[in-house]
C-alpha cells in the first residue's frame, strides 16, 4: 500500500519493477533522441552534424545562418497573426454557437446541430481543392485569413463549450436573469467565467494545431508576406540549403521553439487540456 | 410567441458559426461531390457533365489502387501499433516509477513538435551513408541503405514516424482513464488472488475500452488525413511506394491541375471515412461496457 492513499497492490516490486523502470527509461530515450539529436546539430558546428564528441564547442552560428538564408523573422509574424486570428474568432463564434444549444431547444435546433457535428467528419483538411477554389473566387489566395477561415468555425470547439455550458446550474442562470440581465450578459457574466479551464484547454489545442498545420497552408500561399511558418521550414529546407543539415536543424528548433518551451513551462496544464479537450 | 422568441435567438446565435460552416464546409462537400460528376474545367473547353467518366479513371489508374493498399497498410500498422505502445506507456507512467513526470513529458514531446519539423529530421536519421541509422548499422558491419529510396521499405519508414508521434498522444487519453478507476477494484481482485496481468485483462482493459473507442476513432481519421510527413520525407515516392489517398488528392489536384478527379478521389475518401466511422459505432459501440 502506499503512502498517498492511492492503491497499489498491483504496483511491481523487485526484479518486475526493475525490468519496468529500465523499460520505460529506453522508450522515453528512444521518444526523445529526434529532438535531443536537433539540439545536438543546431548548438554545434557542421562537422560534429554526423559526427559526437561530448567536448564540441557549442555555437549559435547555425541559427544565425538560417535568419540570413531565410525570412524567419516574417515567417514567425505570420504564424503569430495567424493563431491569434484563428483563435480569437475561435472563441467568440463557438461561444455563442455553443450557447444557442446548450440552454435552449429551439424550432431546428437539431438539425443545426447535426449539420456541426458533420464537420468532425467532413474535415477542412480534404476538402482542399474546393476550398481553393473558394479562397480564389472570393479574391483572398495567399493571405492569411484565407488559412484561416476554413478553421474559423469549429465543430470541436462548439461540441466542447455546449458540453461545458450544459453542466453550469440553471439556477445560476435563472438568478441572473430575475435580476434582469439579458441573455447576452448570462453568457458573459455566467456562463463564460464557469467555462475558464476549458476555453484554456481548448486553446492550448488550437494553437499548437494552427502552429504546426501544413498542407492546407502550403496549398493557398505562395508568397513570404503570408507563409506561416511550417510552410517556411519546408520551401528553405527543399531549397538550395538542402543538405545543410545543421542549418535544417536550427530553423527545425526556431519553428518549434514557442511551443516546445511553453510545453516544458506548463506541462501539467499542456497534458490536463488535451485531455480535457479529448474526454468528451 | 416565446417559442418564436427562443428560436430566433437561438438562429441570432448560431448565424456567425452556421455561415462559415456553410460556406467552408456544408458547400464545399457538395460542390465535389457534383465536380466529381463533370470534366475538369479547361480554357478551350469549360466543364461539361461526363457521368462516372472520373470514377471510371480512377478505376483504371493504378496509382490510385497503390495509393489506396498504401492508406491501408498504413492505417493497419499505424493503428495497432500506436494504440498498444500508448497503452504500455499509460501503465507505466501510471505506476509510481523513478523519474515518471521526466519519462512522461519525453513520451508526449512529440505531440505538440509541428510533424514537418520530426519528418526533418527524420529524415536526417533515414540517409544513406552518414545518417544516423546507416552510422548506427554501420558500426554493427551492417551495410548502408537507402531507406526512403527503396520501394521495400520507404513506407515502413513513414509508418514509424508517424507512430513516434501519435503514440505519446494517445497515451494521456488512456492515463486520464486509468487514474479514474477506482482503487478499491485493485484492491478486491488481489484479495480474489488474482494476478496482474489477469487483473488488467479483466478489471483495467474492459474499463479503458470506452477510450480506446474514442482514440481508435481519433487514430483512423489521422491515419487518412496526415501527409506532412509524406510531403517532406518521399513526395510519395520512390515509384508511388508511400503515396497515400490525401496525397494523391493534393498530387492530382494542385500537381497535375486535375480538379474534377482529385474531387472524385475526394468523394472516395469521405464515404470511406464514413463508412469506417459507421462500422465502429455499429460493431463496436454496443458491445462497449460504459461506467
Amino acid at each position: 500500500m502506499s503512502m498517498r492513499g492511492e492503491s497499489h497492490v498491483y504496483a511491481p516490486a523487485g526484479g518486475g519493477r526493475l525490468i519496468e523502470t529500465v523499460g520505460a527509461w529506453m522508450l522515453a530515450l528512444l521518444w526523445i533522441l529526434p529532438l535531443a539529436y536537433a539540439v545536438w546539430t543546431a548548438f554545434h558546428a557542421p562537422e560534429f552534424s554526423t559526427r559526437f564528441a561530448p567536448l564540441a564547442p557549442l555555437t549559435l552560428n547555425n541559427f544565425e545562418r538560417a535568419f540570413d538564408a531565410a525570412p524567419f523573422a516574417r515567417y514567425f509574424l505570420n504564424t503569430v497573426i495567424l493563431v491569434t486570428l484563428v483563435l480569437g474568432c475561435q472563441l467568440v463564434l463557438c461561444t455563442l454557437a455553443a450557447y444557442a444549444f446548450a440552454r435552449s431547444d429551439f424550432l431546428g435546433s437539431g438539425v443545426a446541430f447535426a449539420l456541426v457535428l458533420a464537420q468532425l467528419m467532413i474535415m477542412p483538411d480534404v476538402l482542399i481543392v474546393e476550398n481553393y477554389r473558394t479562397m480564389s473566387f472570393i479574391g483572398i489566395l495567399d493571405s492569411i485569413p484565407a488559412i484561416a477561415l476554413p478553421y474559423v468555425a469549429s465543430a470541436f470547439g462548439i461540441f466542447l463549450l455546449r458540453q461545458t455550458f450544459k453542466s453550469v446550474p440553471r439556477e445560476l442562470d435563472e438568478a441572473a436573469r430575475v435580476e434582469g440581465a439579458g441573455p447576452l450578459q448570462v453568457l458573459l457574466k455566467v456562463y463564460v467565467p464557469l467555462a475558464k479551464p476549458v476555453y484554456l484547454a481548448y486553446g492550448l489545442v488550437s494553437v499548437s494545431y494552427h502552429w504546426n498545420n501544413f498542407l492546407w497552408p502550403l496549398i493557398v500561399t505562395n508568397s513570404v508576406e503570408s507563409r506561416p511558418l511550417t510552410v517556411g521550414l519546408q520551401v528553405f529546407s527543399s531549397g538550395d540549403q538542402g543538405i545543410d543539415w545543421s542549418i535544417i536543424c536550427a530553423a527545425t528548433l526556431m519553428t518549434s521553439a514557442p511551443l516546445l518551451v511553453a510545453f516544458l513551462l506548463f506541462q501539467r496544464q499542456f497534458v490536463q487540456s488535451f485531455m480535457r479537450a479529448g474526454i468528451r | 410567441m416565446t417559442r418564436t422568441r427562443a428560436a430566433i435567438h437561438g438562429w441570432l446565435l448560431l448565424l456567425p458559426a452556421m455561415a462559415l460552416l456553410a460556406l467552408f464546409t456544408h458547400w464545399p462537400a457538395l460542390a465535389t461531390f457534383i465536380d466529381s460528376f463533370y470534366s475538369t474545367p479547361r480554357p478551350i473547353r469549360p466543364a461539361h457533365f461526363v457521368g462516372l467518366a472520373n470514377y471510371a479513371t480512377l478505376a483504371d489508374d493504378p496509382i490510385f489502387w497503390q495509393a489506396l493498399t498504401n492508406n491501408l497498410w498504413f492505417a493497419l500498422g499505424t493503428i495497432p501499433v500506436s494504440i498498444a505502445l500508448a497503452l504500455l506507456m499509460a501503465l507505466w507512467v501510471n505506476d509510481r516509477i523513478a523519474g515518471r513526470t521526466l519519462i512522461r513529458m519525453a513520451y508526449f514531446t512529440p505531440t505538440v513538435l509541428p510533424m514537418i519539423a520530426i519528418a526533418n529530421i527524420w529524415l536526417f536519421f533515414y540517409t544513406p551513408q552518414y545518417g544516423l541509422l546507416a552510422q548506427v548499422l554501420g558500426a554493427f558491419g551492417i551495410a548502408s541503405h537507402n531507406w526512403l529510396g527503396s520501394q521495400d521499405t520507404a513506407l515502413i519508414c513513414v509508418m514509424i514516424v508517424a507512430i513516434w508521434k501519435e503514440a505519446g498522444f494517445f497515451m494521456i487519453f488512456y492515463l486520464a482513464a486509468l487514474q479514474q478507476i477506482p482503487p478499491s477494484l485493485a484492491e478486491a481482485s488481489a484479495l480474489e488472488g488474482a494476478s496482474r496481468f489477469y487483473y488488467f485483462r479483466r478489471i483495467q482493459f474492459p474499463l479503458l475500452m470506452p477510450t480506446t473507442l474514442f482514440v481508435l476513432i481519433n487514430a483512423v481519421i489521422n491515419a487518412f488525413r496526415t501527409v506532412d510527413h509524406i510531403i517532406v520525407m518521399t513526395h510519395g515516392g520512390p515509384d508511388n511506394a508511400t503515396s497515400l489517398l490525401l496525397f494523391r488528392i493534393y498530387e492530382l489536384g494542385f500537381n497535375f491541375w486535375d480538379t474534377s478527379l482529385a474531387s472524385a478521389l475526394t468523394v472516395v475518401l469521405l464515404v470511406g471515412l464514413a463508412l469506417v466511422a459507421f462500422a465502429q459505432w455499429a460493431f463496436l459501440e454496443p458491445r462497449i461496457h460504459y461506467r
